[in-house]
């Protein structure tokens, strides 16, 4: 704990990685981190991680593997209960009302969370049924944007990883929830597959939507538009 | 927030705006609960041999002691509310294993935990969903088995109604254990260990209300007590079960 206090200590002194705060009497919009401190076992992954991310935003989390991508990721959608620091939406610390601050985001993890038995409709039908209902055309039109109309119906078990990872992004934009947590957006996609990624970002930007993103690949976004964070190694 | 965003939205797609997103076609708890329900049966018919699994192990095992005892149905009938149920127990132990192991390792779990639903809901309605695959069939099967340990045929409403109802609690039971054993690998032994000492009333009060029924005495009083440890399941057994959920998540 000494340690990770003369480390905070150290990244005030240095003026990086803090949120910009905005003393102002209007409540911030957006996703703010304040000096995370998680440990994973016996490591100390986050240390006094501080971000401040406002709507249209778009956050790209990189680092090397293992730097903590994923945990940083999963404490933002308030899945990992942080040792200290503060994870606030919209003004708001998220742990006060989690479910309101749940049904605000969408988190899609390395896997695109499908059931291998079921078709890539019927994962979508469940998956985004479970949160808003849902018309049988919205559907299709989201399956066919991105590209799976062809193969909607075979069992997910049978589909290549890139594929599945589309699924994944219909599912996003079926949801339309304002903060998108992806993890690994671009991976296993094609060329086509990834410039979908970045069509759907900045679409989801332009509506004032959102995004952390971790990779360790460049985002397919003009780099005006997106905000780095670099995570390093312990 | 964005007019021209806004335009590009799917039909029925409500803006991005304020802190929560409210659909005017946001899923109510129950719609969520339903979809849950539904897409466990669904896997389960796609996949029929794991439901076959428990049944055929009760089939076996309560076949099993007819041999090793004695073929006599006098004997038989005395020892058969016990057999019944300790199979029923063990046949409903072993279909728990699969309750949530899939869902955690495909990332649904963690999706029923950040979909803004509630999780209690959502994990009263897989357990639901366990019961109807596990509990209901061993109810529809018990009459067999018991024919088969000498119980006479007026017992089988008493039999099947005591199963029926206990499998409830053992389900509800059983899903915090589930629950609780998810982020250890090869949990099987753990999760009996952890189950099987709570379900002592369950199996007492079961196996007494099918002893009365073989006897062709009133049932009612230990169904009654099973039907209230149903009930008790129901209103506590998910809540524990989505916290401990929530915690193999972090």
């Amino acid at each position: 704990m000494r340690a990770a206090r003369l480390l905070l200590i150290v990244l005030i002194a240095n003026g990086k990685q803090l949120p910009q705060n905005r003393r102002n009497f209007m409540r911030p919009e957006g996703l703010e981190i304040e000096n995370l401190h998680l440990w994973r076992g016996e490591r100390h992954v986050l240390r006094g991680l501080g971000v401040s991310v406002p709507r249209g935003g778009c956050l790209h989390v990189a680092g090397p593997n293992g730097a903590g991508k994923t945990t940083l990721l999963r404490a933002a959608c308030g899945l990992l209960y942080p040792e200290s620091g503060r994870l606030l939406w919209d003004g708001r610390d998220v742990h006060e009302d989690l479910p309101a601050f749940h049904s605000a985001l969408i988190y899609i993890g390395h896997e695109a969370p499908l059931k291998a038995d079921l078709s890539a409709r019927e994962n979508l039908h469940y998956w985004v049924g479970m949160r808003r209902r849902i018309g049988r055309g919205a559907l299709e039109a989201a399956l066919q944007r991105v590209g799976a109309s062809a193969w909607s119906e075979r069992p997910a078990r049978t589909l290549s990883a890139g594929q599945r990872r589309r699924v994944a992004l219909a599912a996003l934009s079926l949801l339309l929830v304002p903060l998108w947590l992806l993890d690994e957006p671009t991976t296993n996609l094609d060329a086509a597959g990834q410039r979908l990624v970045g069509t759907l970002i900045e679409e989801h930007l332009a509506r004032g939507g959102l995004v952390l993103a971790a990779t360790h690949h460049e985002l397919p976004l003009p780099r005006s538009r997106v905000q780095r964070l670099e995570l390093t190694d312990g | 927030m964005d007019e021209a965003g806004n335009s590009a939205l799917p039909s029925g797609a409500a803006p991005v705006v304020g802190g929560a997103t409210v659909w005017a076609d946001a899923a109510s708890v129950l719609d969520a609960a339903r979809l849950v329900l539904e897409r466990d049966l669904q896997l389960a018919m796609r996949r029929r041999g794991q439901l076959v699994q428990p049944l055929a192990f009760f089939a076996i095992v309560t076949t099993l002691f007819p041999l090793a005892i004695s073929p006599e149905l006098a004997r038989l009938r005395e020892v058969a509310a016990g057999v019944l149920w300790v199979a029923a127990l063990l046949a409903s132990l072993l279909a728990l294993e699969f309750l949530f192991r899939d869902d955690a390792y495909d990332g649904t779990l963690e999706q029923y935990a950040l979909s803004g639903q509630p999780l209690t809901g959502l994990m009263f309605a897989k357990t639901a969903a366990h019961w109807l695959l596990t509990g209901v069939p061993l109810a529809l099967m018990a009459p067999l088995a018991a024919l088969s340990l000498g119980a006479p045929a007026g017992s089988l409403p008493g039999i099947v109604a005591s199963v029926a109802v206990g499998t409830v609690a053992l389900s509800l039971i059983g899903s915090i254990g589930a629950a609780l054993t998810l982020g250890i690998r090869r949990s099987g032994v753990l999760l009996a260990l952890l189950t099987l000492p709570l379900s002592l009333p369950v199996l007492i009060f079961g196996a007494r209300a099918s002893e009365l029924a073989i006897r062709g005495e009133s049932y009612l009083a230990p169904l009654e007590l099973l039907a209230a440890l149903a009930v008790l399941g129901i209103t506590l057994a998910p809540l524990a079960c989505a916290a401990a959920v929530r915690i193999s998540l972090e």
